[in-house]
């Protein structure tokens, strides 16, 4: 097993229609890249941050991986990806390196954004990634006009566009969300409830239980899901993806989850009841994976610690890579403000 | 036959709307209704409810999803149905459209349209010229037209260009300016100033609705013996120094005259350049005339006083003649 490489596990699915047939291939793409998302993330929050190698802030999305990867297993090549700040999965099944987000996150020339942008806030157009918009809420109005490019265009692919639940209370969600709905977007909507916005809690950010309880006063379908399952989240997006692709308009997920962290690396969550960290530790949703895959007989453990170990190699040679990466020079400055033109 | 600067916009939207088929109209009441203004009517019946697309009322969601397409292909010509409503897309246009080249390398060939500017006595809200919010966003092109030809060739040039544009047409000239405009087909390039009135005496240097407030003082200095040259900016992001600098050095004397109000406006930033680079030419201090430091207010003598006016920039053009 050698490097994480874009994701291939697309065609399988396809081949099994909307219904997803598990398998062991599969499986093993959806765990290879969970782990390798956590063990990424792991490194940046917990040592090249606390090394001070880090520049700036850093989110992460431990306990929440199983929705950019099983969002990612349903995505066609060619949809549009609009992650948020907890989806760096994502990244990696479209084909971006470890070492181009170690770089990232260390203000490097070899990081997506040349160092002109932090953290995840990356994106790649050739890859259909669009980078983050810090201004949380702000994506999905885009979202929705990055779909209508699609459909302006006759093409049969869907723009999916992540948030948290913090974001659905902003007026751009609102706006996106009532502009699809009218003009009817392949956009496909997918919420990670994990409970918390920043400190803020459910019960302050909303007074419906649900955000999937949104859906209907736009009059598209919404429905819930368990964000910790990876092959539950690829299902359901799956249908949203066709529902948003036949012309019927954009289609809401909610995942549920839990942030396994605080908000941000310096953040450690105090504010989070205890018993909330021990239940949702025993969803770990890797571990979940995990033992389904050892129960269904698809893996040995033998062969879920070589994921790990060559998880770990990867990684270790990724960061080597980074810091060997240059800094941007400063006559850099200057470039890109307009295009060659004006 | 003469064309008016509202019949210019149009023309120039409908010529490129021709020429490109990626291009597309998105807004408020654009469609069926043809506009506030009326600048896309009739654009619906020719070129369908794919390419003319009535929006539901949310600004924010009109320049996103403007963003988002033309940063897939398409180029979005969106209308703001007033200039004063933009505020509410604020976030979209600053913190978005205008970094997404500079941050990741994505171009974003979209043209935000906004009828701004007073005298129509629309009050607080439906007067404001909000292009001081934007000449501060670095990515962003501000343009600003007073002529009909201008009008009809820098929508045009808007629409090819590559980088985000907000383009503000004052209301007060949709349909009090018109000229012959060529049979043949042009463009007005962006970021270039042009000498609407050669004088010798002292520059004006102005844009928008302004034009005419300085050309008609020119008028009555001129009997004075008092010759002005109006450099008329056209666009004021990005800024076209050297004819602002040219015309200063040609006469000496400057005023900077615009409708925005005082404090933050575009004058301070032309009168800081013109005294880094051409101090020495001075003869006399470079003079602001704006309007003062108030929401713009509906009751036709409030807003009279308000708006700079002609007899107030003959006043201080003989003041610094004099000087
Ligand atoms: C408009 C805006 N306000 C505030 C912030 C600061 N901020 C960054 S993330 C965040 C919480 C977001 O919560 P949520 O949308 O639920 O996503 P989560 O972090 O829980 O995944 C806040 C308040 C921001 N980025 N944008």
């Amino acid at each position: 097993m050698g490097a994480v490489g874009p994701v291939r596990a697309t065609q399988t699915v396809r081949n099994n229609a909307v219904t997803l047939e598990l398998d062991s291939g599969l499986a093993l793409s959806a765990l290879r890249y969970m782990i390798l998302t956590r063990e990424v993330e792991d490194r940046i929050e917990k040592k090249l941050y606390r090394q001070g190698k880090i520049v700036g802030g850093v989110y992460v999305g431990r306990g929440q991986e199983a929705i950019a990867v099983g969002a990612g297993l349903a995505a066609e090549p060619d949809d549009i990806l609009f992650p948020c700040h907890r989806d760096l999965g994502l990244y990696f099944m479209r084909g971006v390196l470890p070492r181009q987000v170690f770089a990232q996150y260390m203000g490097r020339v070899g990081g997506l954004t040349r160092g002109k942008d932090g953290n995840m806030h990356m994106g790649d157009l050739n890859l259909k990634i669009v980078a983050i918009i810090s201004a949380i809420g702000a994506a999905i109005p885009v979202a929705a006009g990055a779909a209508l490019s699609l459909k302006y265009k006759g093409l049969p692919h869907a723009t999916f566009v992540f948030f948290g639940d913090g974001a659905t209370s902003r007026g751009d969600w609102h706006e996106g969300v009532n502009m699809a709905a009218v003009l009817k977007l392949p956009l496909v909507l997918i919420c990670n409830n994990n409970m918390y916005a920043y400190s803020t809690p459910l019960e302050k950010q909303m007074a419906c239980q649900n955000v999937a309880d949104r859906g209907p006063a736009y009059g598209i379908p919404s429905e819930i899901v368990d964000g910790n399952d990876v092959f539950a989240v690829c299902q359901a997006v799956r249908r949203a993806r066709e529902h948003a692709c036949s012309g019927q308009g954009p289609y809401l997920i909610e995942c549920k989850t839990f942030r396994m962290t605080g908000h941000a690396a310096h953040d450690a969550g105090l504010y989070v009841p205890k018993h909330l960290w021990e239940e949702w530790a025993k969803k770990d949703p890797i571990e979940r994976l995990e033992r389904l895959m050892r129960t269904r007989g698809w893996a040995d453990q033998a062969e879920i610690d070589q994921v790990y170990k060559d998880v770990r190699n990867e990684v270790d040679e990724a960061i080597d890579w980074a810091e060997h990466s240059p800094y941007p020079d400063p006559a850099e400055l200057l470039d890109n403000v307009y295009g060659p033109e004006g | 036959m003469q064309t008016t600067y509202l019949e210019a916009i149009r023309q120039g939207i409908w010529e490129e709307m021709e020429r490109d088929p990626n291009v597309f109209l998105l807004g408020q009441d654009i469609g069926v209704f043809g506009g506030a203004f009326k600048i896309t009517a009739g654009m619906l019946e020719e070129f369908g409810e794919r390419r003319v697309i009535d929006t539901p009322l949310a600004e924010s969601g009109i320049v996103g999803a403007a963003i988002g397409a033309s940063m897939f292909g398409l180029r979005a010509v969106a209308e703001m149905q007033f200039s004063d409503f933009i505020s509410c897309a604020f976030d979209q246009v600053v913190n978005f459209a205008a970094k997404c080249r500079y941050r990741w390398g994505a171009a974003i060939p979209m043209v935000i349209r906004a009828p701004s500017g007073g005298g129509n006595r629309g009050g607080p809200f439906h007067s404001q010229n909000p292009e001081a919010w934007f000449v501060h966003v670095p990515g962003l092109k501000v343009l600003t037209p007073a002529t009909a030809y201008d009008a009809k060739g820098l929508i045009k040039s808007a629409i090819r260009d590559n980088d985000p544009v907000i383009f503000l047409e004052h209301k007060g000239l949709y349909r009090r300016i018109k000229e012959d405009l060529p049979e043949e087909e042009y463009t007005v390039p962006i970021g270039r100033a042009r000498v609407f009135r050669s004088g010798e005496h002292l520059s004006i240097i102005t844009y928008g609705a302004m034009v005419y407030v300085a050309n008609d003082a020119a008028n009555q200095l001129a009997k004075e013996g008092i010759s002005v040259e109006i450099v008329d900016l056209r666009t004021v992001l990005p800024i076209d120094e050297e004819t602002i600098l040219a015309s200063v050095r040609k006469t000496s004397k400057a005023i900077l005259l615009h409708e925005d109000v005082l404090t933050g406006g575009l004058g301070g930033e032309i009168a800081a350049r013109i005294a880094e680079r051409a101090f020495e030419y001075l003869d006399g201090p470079l003079l602001r005339i704006a309007a003062p430091d108030t929401p713009i207010p509906f009751s036709p003598p409030l807003e009279d006083a308000f708006l700079p006016k002609v007899s107030g920039v003959v006043e201080k053009a003989r003041w610094l003649c004099r000087y």
